[in-house]
């Protein structure tokens, strides 16, 4: 693959990580404040429910976890599986969208009303 | 001395020595070699060549830790063999050398190096001068943050103990390795080269720095204190814009 | 472990590497049980009474831990690649080692 896509790709797993480092945080304390006192469904969507704010941060979040997750995943398996080339790509471009896809459906879910 | 001098372990004189014979599909043969005070597994590689077995193919030169050429893989590390004293390396009495990992075998400790130097010249690890003998000398500030970082990193005397340390050599065959893209990097920050143009498109990609991990096995095993990690780390930052540049063609 | 390999920076790539790839795996069935909700909100408890069962709960447990190793990781290699090299590697690699340890405690105390 050219020197252009491979930067490219390297830019945007930095780019994300960093994106992600700040979702990250907010989540695990949003689950360590949430799960005190045990998990209910009702006390999720009350926080979740017809709410921009999360609505936006779900999205950025499950967006840039697609995209670093899947460019992760292609290096692991050109370095470890041999896979690589053109078929690999494609299925590096196919985890990008369906995780993107599953997990917008996931964010409309808890935040549609 | 010999009377003064105390076995590191369990009072044995002699050491039990596997050594790599024959080329990739070879196998490891065993030596006993008596224990000297002192004692480097280059005098134990000698010693079985010239006492025990003739035909045992090895490198070395200088055999004061300047030059490189005895780098062999010992008890699975890529090290020096002059700079190895049998007492540190030499667990329960027995010592296996076999040559240097991620190279093709020529013969017994001898690897072939080619594709290590070719690397080189891929990733443009060559200077290219811009001034004649007819210029003025050229004033380059020692201080200078670019003259630190190519110091940093200019001793490298090309042994290859870093390439045979690195994973991603042995998950990536184009990966140009730690080595060359440390010596690509001294270049950029050499004030006086002309061969920028390139270099930095040489060394970025699948098969150049962008596939450095930081593993950092260069950096732990370096002889000589580099850190390959540092400049690879230094050629990611200097190369992050080609990914904005269109390529010829496109 | 091979002994070339056993050194701190390498460890901290291994943690880093297999925590990714775990994370990328059990993210789909996160996105999915999430997507439950359209179901209405039985069928969200019906799943999360499932999930309170310990082995389940160890499992998220140690989930949050892979978040918090995988976080830790990068945000240590965001370091070495970014900032001026300062030769504190091992000390950074503690210290994400660390962190991580923090997070799965509290997590465990907070459940």
């Amino acid at each position: 693959m050219s020197a252009r896509r491979e930067t490219a790709l390297w830019v945007a797993q930095r780019a994300t990580a960093v994106v992600l480092a700040l979702c990250v945080v907010v989540h695990l304390a949003t689950i360590i404040y949430a799960v005190r006192g045990g998990l209910s469904a009702g006390e999720i969507l009350a926080r979740t429910r017809g709410s921009l704010a999360w609505g936006t941060f779900y999205s950025v979040f499950v967006i840039a976890a697609a995209v670093h997750g899947a460019i992760g995943l292609r290096t692991i398996a050109a370095e470890w599986l041999g896979f690589r080339g053109e078929a690999a790509e494609f299925a590096m471009t196919v985890i990008a969208l369906a995780l993107t896809i599953v997990g917008l459906r996931g964010v409309v879910a808890v935040v549609g009303a | 001395m010999k009377g003064n001098w105390a076995p590191a372990d369990t009072g044995a004189t002699t050491l039990r020595v596997v050594v790599w014979r024959g080329d990739e599909n070879g196998r490891f043969e065993e030596f006993e070699v008596p224990r000297q005070p002192s004692q480097t597994v280059l005098d134990v590689v000698t010693y079985i060549q010239r006492s025990l077995d003739p035909t045992l193919s090895y490198r070395f030169a200088c055999r004061v830790g300047m030059c490189g050429s005895c780098a062999m893989t010992v008890n699975g590390t890529p090290r020096w063999t002059c700079r190895t004293h049998v007492d540190k390396v030499a667990s329960g009495a027995r010592l296996e050398i076999a040559p240097l990992a991620n190279m093709p075998v020529v013969k017994d400790l001898v690897a072939d190096m080619g594709e290590f130097f070719d690397k080189w010249a891929r990733a443009r690890g060559h200077f290219k001068p811009s001034a004649t003998r007819n210029d003025a000398f050229a004033t380059v500030d020692p201080a200078s943050s670019e003259r630190r970082e190519a110091d940093a990193g200019i001793e490298c005397i090309g042994c290859g103990v870093c390439y045979a340390a690195c994973d991603v050599v042995a998950w990536n065959r184009d990966y140009l390795g730690p080595a060359a893209l440390n010596r690509a990097w001294t270049l950029v920050n050499d004030a006086r080269d002309a061969g920028q143009a390139g270099r930095l498109a040489a060394v970025a990609g699948d098969a150049g720095c962008h596939s450095c991990h930081t593993l950092m096995s260069c950096t732990e095993h370096c002889p000589t204190k580099l850190s390959p990690t540092r400049s690879i780390a230094g050629l990611k930052r200097a190369t992050w814009r080609l990914a904005l540049v269109p390529e010829d063609g496109e | 472990m091979r002994p070339a390999r056993n050194h701190p920076a390498y460890w901290a790539f291994l943690v880093h590497r297999i925590s990714g790839v775990a994370l990328a795996l059990f993210l789909p069935a996160h996105f999915w049980f999430l997507g439950a909700a359209l179901e209405g909100e039985a069928v969200m408890d019906g799943l999360l009474r499932w999930a309170e069962q310990p082995l389940v709960i160890a499992g998220e447990w140690l989930l949050v831990v892979l978040l918090a190793a995988h976080l830790a990781g990068g945000l240590r290699l965001l370091a070495l690649e970014f900032l001026p090299w300062r030769n504190w590697q091992k000390t950074l690699a503690t210290l994400a080692a660390a962190f991580t340890l923090v997070a799965g405690l509290v997590f465990a105390l907070a459940r």
